[in-house]
């Protein structure tokens, strides 16, 4: 409490009473910063590591927190016993396909919310409004009747197109384009575009940065989705990663062989992860823009 | 406010149309059939529905397993939520200096979000594993308990709990560490001028400060354990040992999908439609008060 009675010079003489303890309270905040990079890091660092080792390697006690030399055995076998060209493939259409569809879709709805009139428009807003409070887990049973009747299980219809509505990604659009000025839109009209032509040519490039934070949440969220492909496919062939590396998990009677498993982890979470990192910058603003 | 319109009859509908199209078909008509199929029960042979009235509601609240399953559920979001939060928060004001590099950690803070929590599940799985993990073989030189998640159900909900933390854990800490930046310091040498501690500083000053973040944070964490959190219960745990760690979710699938009793689990959905309108609806009554003072 007295210690910063002690110097009321902080308040006056800013600079130099100010410089000293500001490095100290640097370091600390270093080291407090680095420690939770590295607690939050190694068990990154540790699923690699194993994914690196061979069975008795990976068996043996003391474990063995530094990688080995069977990377590519490992890689390889986990690539070959759980078809991981074929999940992958699976995962990055559902992915793409649900990002891309949802982008299109929520960009094309807030548009006609914003620039146009029409009869029902209170209606189909407040039911987007409402997609909100029905997640799939509120739905399990009678969804996938829905997707049987359609003969979309097993399909990549079935694991993309049920998922497309977005109520944020519609909201996202929807601020977006009430920010921009009337006057473009109106002088668009004076050279003779239509509403489409001004939708493409206009609104689209201006709409980049929100469709690229938009992608970022939106690829994440397809690629991990668990709930939604576990109930739409029950064959290896249509399964996306998430759920089809489970057979390489040792269960309690099986050969305890983790380094297969965790290099399959590895490769099912880089591109996720890889995209966060890669594009960070949208990441961020998608993260707050899409939860307000 | 927007005056400018585009006319024309037509266009918009067909601008709305594959929205609503999704909207009715995969999310409105399943819903409503929720709420129809859990008023039903199956015939023995599963070929036909009999009314059932609210009887699958009046069994599911009689139902010792489905309470344990709520009281798990809520256990793990308040654990995964709370603590998660409060450590991040702790930590954040601790480092909470003005010092170079911000937006390097936060890179090398944000991407376990991008980890599925299956993935996630599956690594700390093999982390705490009774026989070869890491963490009972550190225990091991501690006590003689046997840290075995596989027999004893709180170390299985431990397991499931560090996991989902960890993958919340850093953007936790990453959107404190912005909020406690874009505090300003003159608000807090003003207090400190007044004779307030570092503990009343932060009680009185900062954490109301940091309330729209700390909102936030919590709805987000919140629906994050509630329901994306499946994956993980589905590829570690399956909900056990015994039913230690099968939250509402999951037992809801399992009746649907594996017991096949459409009306009980369906009538778990509605109780989970309820749970998220709720959520829904307190996020909204105090996002439009904006939760800043």
């Amino acid at each position: 409490m007295s210690r910063t009675l002690t110097r009321p010079g902080v308040l006056a003489v800013r600079a130099p009473a100010r410089a000293k303890p500001r490095d100290r309270s640097g370091l600390v905040a270093h080291a407090i910063l680095l420690a939770a990079v590295a607690v939050l890091a190694f068990p990154l660092y540790y699923a690699f590591v194993i994914s690196t080792q061979t069975l008795s390697q990976v068996t043996s006690l003391p474990p063995r927190p530094w990688p080995s030399t069977a990377l590519f055995a490992n890689y390889a076998e986990a690539w070959q016993r759980a078809q991981m060209g074929r999940l992958l493939l699976n995962s990055a259409i559902v992915a793409l396909g649900v990002a891309f569809g949802k982008i299109a879709i929520s960009l094309l709805s807030a548009f006609a919310i914003v620039y146009f009139n029409f009869r029902g428009k209170q209606i189909v807003f407040w039911m987007i409004f409402v997609t909100l409070m029905l997640p799939v887990p509120v739905r399990i049973v009678s969804t996938y009747q829905v997707i049987s009747v359609l003969g979309w299980v097993n399909t990549y219809w079935g694991l993309t197109v049920p998922l497309l509505a977005s109520a944020t990604g519609t909201f996202l659009f929807r601020q977006f384009y009430q920010t921009i000025p009337d006057s473009l839109a109106e002088a668009a009209q004076l050279d003779g575009a239509g509403a489409m032509r001004f939708l493409w040519s206009i609104l689209l490039p201006l709409s980049k940065a929100n469709i690229a934070a938009l992608f970022v949440i939106l690829f994440v969220y397809g690629w991990n989705d668990y709930l939604w492909p576990l109930m739409i496919t029950n064959t290896p062939e249509m399964r996306t990663a998430v759920i089809g590396i489970e057979s390489l998990v040792p269960r309690t009677s099986q050969l305890p062989e983790w380094n297969i498993a965790m290099a399959a982890a590895m490769m099912v979470l880089l591109p996720p992860v890889a995209v966060i990192v890669l594009m960070q910058r949208w990441f961020v603003k998608g993260l707050i823009e899409s939860e307000k | 406010m927007k005056r400018f319109v585009f006319r024309n009859r037509w266009l918009p509908y067909a601008l709305v149309a594959p929205q609503v199209a999704v909207t009715l078909a995969f999310f409105f008509w399943p819903a409503f059939d929720s709420l129809r199929l859990s008023l039903y029960r199956a015939s023995p042979f599963g070929d036909r529905l009999i009314w059932a009235g609210l009887a699958n509601f009046e069994r599911l609240f009689r139902d010792p397993a489905y309470l344990r399953s709520a009281l798990t559920s809520l256990v793990f979001s308040f654990v995964v939520t709370f603590a998660g939060l409060a450590l991040a928060l702790l930590l954040a004001s601790l480092a909470n200096a003005k010092i170079r590099g911000l937006a390097v950690y936060r890179s090398l803070l944000l991407w376990p979000y991008g980890i599925a929590p299956a993935i996630a599940g599956i690594i700390w799985l093999f982390i705490f594993h009774p026989s070869y993990g890491i963490l009972p073989w550190l225990l091991s030189f501690v006590t003689a308990y046997q840290f075995n998640w596989f027999l004893k159900g709180w170390v299985a909900m431990t397991l499931i709990v560090m996991a989902a933390i960890w993958k919340q854990f850093g953007y936790n800490l990453a959107f404190y560490l912005a909020g406690l930046q874009a505090i300003e310091a003159s608000v807090l040498e003003a207090a400190s001028v007044d004779g307030a501690g570092p503990i009343r500083r932060f009680f009185a000053v900062t954490f109301p400060l940091l309330s729209p973040v700390t909102f936030f944070l919590f709805t987000l964490n919140m629906t994050f354990s509630f329901f994306d959190t499946f994956g993980l219960i589905h590829s570690v745990t399956q909900g056990g040992p015994g039913d230690a760690t099968s939250i509402l979710v999951y037992r809801a699938w399992k009746d649907g999908f594996e017991g096949l009793q459409l009306g009980f689990s369906a009538a778990q959905s509605v109780v989970l439609m309820a749970l998220v309108i709720g959520l829904t609806a307190f996020q909204f009554r105090f996002a439009e008060k904006k939760v800043t003072y």
